[in-house]
């Protein structure tokens, strides 16, 4: 295949102008078909239901511990259908749903100790779950009543990031930081597969590498970067190019919490270790649209996405608990209910959320105070107050 | 049909693919800009009629997106990118300031840069986080880069025409809440030029100086006025570098009181080069001193406050109501 596309670009620069284009894309369409060759992918759990056993991986959960986690996936899900009514209600401005990556997150979340710290981007509601985060608090920016609202070090979940990629830069120095105070903490920067386009993410991979960091970066690909298939980003796997960075890299079944789980785990303890930073590049897929403003029809197939319920993570842990004895009827129904007070309660706090004050425009501008905000705060409060007094009229 | 009634974004829609036809060496670049057609549908269509090859789907990388663009023009294309939104310039602005922008005074006048970026901007559409900015002011202070907005349908398509045709690199900023307004487009129209303002609206005692989305809200805040008894001139600036100061003067020497509104924080902002320069020019002519409207220094604030941030009717009422009392 290499040697095959290599000869087409030898061609095509002695082509002329025409030529040159139909051959790059014939090119093009080789390396497409080259990704397709399925590389090798951590599993635990098949999409049956089956427990597997994988070499370097394995883990050993017991019933209780089990049941954490699908209780997690199901909560995590919950909310997110939940965020997403509301949109359709007119409660939140926007919605960014995790359906069907319940298991990347929760997997890959509940391998954190306290005292890690977490750089999402903005998708990464069952992450923020597991960092005892309150759900309503994400909520805030997707209503519009602010741009992140909780404070970042109370939970080690740093605030949701929309311009992509630029947290794992963060994350690194955080990282950084942790190494030069000699603690044992690992760091964790969530992405997509788009993101790893971004010149940032390439950037915080060679801080990265360079100065050891514990990190460990946790890419969801699920796929697509709103209509950009996972081949307008890469020609090859994406945990692969941590090699040329010089870290590892794995590629992790991401609809597989306990593989997740697993690999996550053993990814933070290296950095623990001060062995430096992993690549875990977990293979999932988005269910819903990219955001509620989104409309999948347009570009991708009905069947891709039945393709891939087929892989769902909750069924598959739910039929291996059933399977293995691990949960009885009585844990769903549980489930079931305390689902509903989680959407209740949900509903509840966002209707309730209150719009600012005007005046919190100006707040935290800066932590020395301003001048200029200052001017600007007081002409404003006069302003506004002469509409209270109704003078405007 | 010569004239067709459309929305902004349908103008643009026109309009790119109007340049895809008429020049091979025209392409399409961005995020989605493909099967999607783009967030905003402005590339709507014009993968299928044109093919992959010319209506071009990228990674998504933004200094790579317009890294590119620079080689591509330097081989004799005119790449057309789109930047999904305002905030996510950023981290392509080192090439726009540091490369694009530079290439031709360093190159002696030998290199041409034929490149469009078009980016949605400004406010008023419920979004989240950087999806409400206004950063013009940071590239109109950028030699070598114009720096051009639309306010209405028809200018969307003709200054889109002529910032392709431009072997400048052109800033192409689209007002995004207004792409859903409709207005007349005459595609057999001779355009003005493209660094040209426009008298919007005619009067004797003010001047509304806006571009982009303010313009629609100071016909209306004219309109209002109009009411009072006031008489308002808007102008529709177009372009904000290079800037039309005959323009403007004219206008100011006519009815020597001059506003001037955009949504983008007033400190540092175009408004200020504005009043400086026209204030120079016509220091005899002015009864008051240039007022400006616009954001505040803060960032820009969630969605349920951002009426309360950008400029409404009431407040450039209320600075019309100041410069008068002057
Ligand atoms: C720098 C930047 N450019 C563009 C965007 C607009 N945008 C928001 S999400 C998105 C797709 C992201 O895809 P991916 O990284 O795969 O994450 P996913 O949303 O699929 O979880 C785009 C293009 C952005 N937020 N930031």
């Amino acid at each position: 295949m290499t040697v095959e596309s290599t000869a087409a670009r030898k061609t095509t620069r002695r082509s002329s102008g025409t030529k040159r284009t139909a051959s790059a894309s014939a090119s093009a369409k080789k390396a497409t078909a080259s990704q397709s060759a399925e590389p090798e992918l951590v599993q635990l759990l098949t999409p049956e239901g089956q427990r597997v056993q994988h070499p370097e991986y394995d883990i050993d959960l017991n019933s209780e511990e089990l049941r954490g986690l699908y209780r997690d996936m199901v909560l995590s899900r919950r909310f997110d259908a939940e965020a997403t009514a509301l949109q359709r209600q007119g409660e939140l401005g926007l919605w960014a749903s995790l359906l069907g990556q319940e298991a990347a997150q929760i997997g890959s979340g509940r391998a954190l100790r306290d005292d890690d710290y977490v750089f999402p981007t903005y998708r990464e509601h069952a992450v923020a779950w597991c960092r005892g985060v309150d759900p309503t608090n994400l909520l805030g920016m997707f209503r519009g009543v602010n741009h992140g609202g909780w404070d970042p070090n109370s939970n080690n979940f740093h605030l949701y990031t929309i311009v992509l990629g630029s947290q794992t830069l963060h994350a690194t120095g955080y990282a950084m930081g942790v190494a030069k105070d000699g603690a044992d903490s690992a760091v964790i920067a969530y992405f997509g597969d788009g993101a790893s386009s971004q010149g940032d993410v390439n950037e915080a991979f060679v801080f990265a590498a360079v100065y050891n960091a514990p990190v460990v970066f946790f890419c969801q690909n699920n796929q697509w970067a709103i209509s950009e298939p996972i081949e307008k980003q890469t020609r090859v796997p994406l945990y692969q190019r941590a090699r040329g960075f010089g870290f590892p890299g794995v590629r992790v079944d991401g609809n597989d919490v306990l593989a997740c789980l697993a690999v996550t785990r053993s990814a933070l303890e290296r950095a623990r270790r001060g062995e430096g930073p992993t690549l875990i590049e977990a293979y999932t897929y988005r269910m819903a649209a990219h955001t509620t403003s989104d409309d999948p029809t347009r570009y991708r197939r009905d069947a891709e996405r039945e393709e891939w319920e087929a892989k769902d993570p909750i069924l598959r842990l739910k039929t291996y608990l059933e399977n293995e004895g691990h949960a009885d009827a009585a844990f769903f129904e549980e489930l079931e209910a305390e689902s509903e007070t989680l959407g209740k309660h949900v509903r509840e706090v966002v209707r309730a959320m209150p719009v600012p004050e005007h005046m919190a425009i100006f707040d935290n501008v800066y932590a020395d105070g301003h001048a200029l905000v200052d001017e600007e705060r007081a002409q404003f409060a006069a302003y506004q107050a002469s509409f209270e007094g109704g003078e405007a009229e | 049909m010569a004239v067709q009634k459309l929305p902004l974004a349908k103008a643009l829609n026109e309009s790119l693919r109007k340049a895809l036809e008429t020049d091979p060496k025209v392409l399409v670049m961005g995020l989605d800009v493909g099967k999607l057609g783009g967030v905003f549908r402005i590339t709507d269509g014009l993968q299928k009629d044109f093919g992959e090859d010319r209506v071009i789907d990228t990674p998504l990388a933004e200094s790579g997106i317009v890294g590119t663009a620079i080689g591509l023009a330097l081989r004799g294309y005119r790449p057309v990118v789109e930047i999904q939104f305002d905030g996510f310039v950023f981290p392509a602005y080192d090439q726009i300031v540091s490369q694009l922008a530079k290439m031709r005074a360093r190159s002696l006048g030998t290199v041409k840069m034929p490149i469009v970026i078009r980016i949605p901007y400004g406010g008023g559409i419920g979004a989240v986080e950087h999806h409400s900015e206004s950063p013009e002011s940071l590239f109109a202070h950028v030699a070598g880069l114009k720096v051009v907005t639309p306010a209405n349908p028809s200018d969307a398509y003709w200054m889109l025409q002529q910032a392709i045709q431009s072997d400048d690199p052109v800033v192409f900023f689209e007002p995004k809440r207004r792409y859903w307004d409709k207005g007349e487009v005459d595609v057999e129209a001779i355009p003005g030029e493209l660094h040209k303002a426009r008298v919007a609206r005619e009067g004797t005692d003010l001047t509304l100086l806006a571009y982009g989305p303010m313009v629609k809200t100071c016909l209306e805040a004219a309109a209002a006025a109009a009411e009072e008894g006031k008489s308002i001139e808007v102008v529709d600036l177009r372009s904000i570098s290079p800037l039309d100061f005959d323009t403007i003067q004219a206008s100011v020497e006519k009815t020597r009181r001059l506003v001037v509104v955009h949504e983008a924080p007033v400190f540092f902002g175009s408004g200020a080069e504005i009043a400086a320069r026209i204030t120079e020019r016509c220091f005899y002519h002015l009864e008051a001193p240039v007022l400006r409207v616009g954001g505040y220094h803060a960032p820009y604030p969630p969605a349920r406050l951002e009426e309360e941030y950008l400029p409404g009717l009431d407040r450039v009422l209320d600075a019309v109501d100041r410069s008068l009392a002057f």
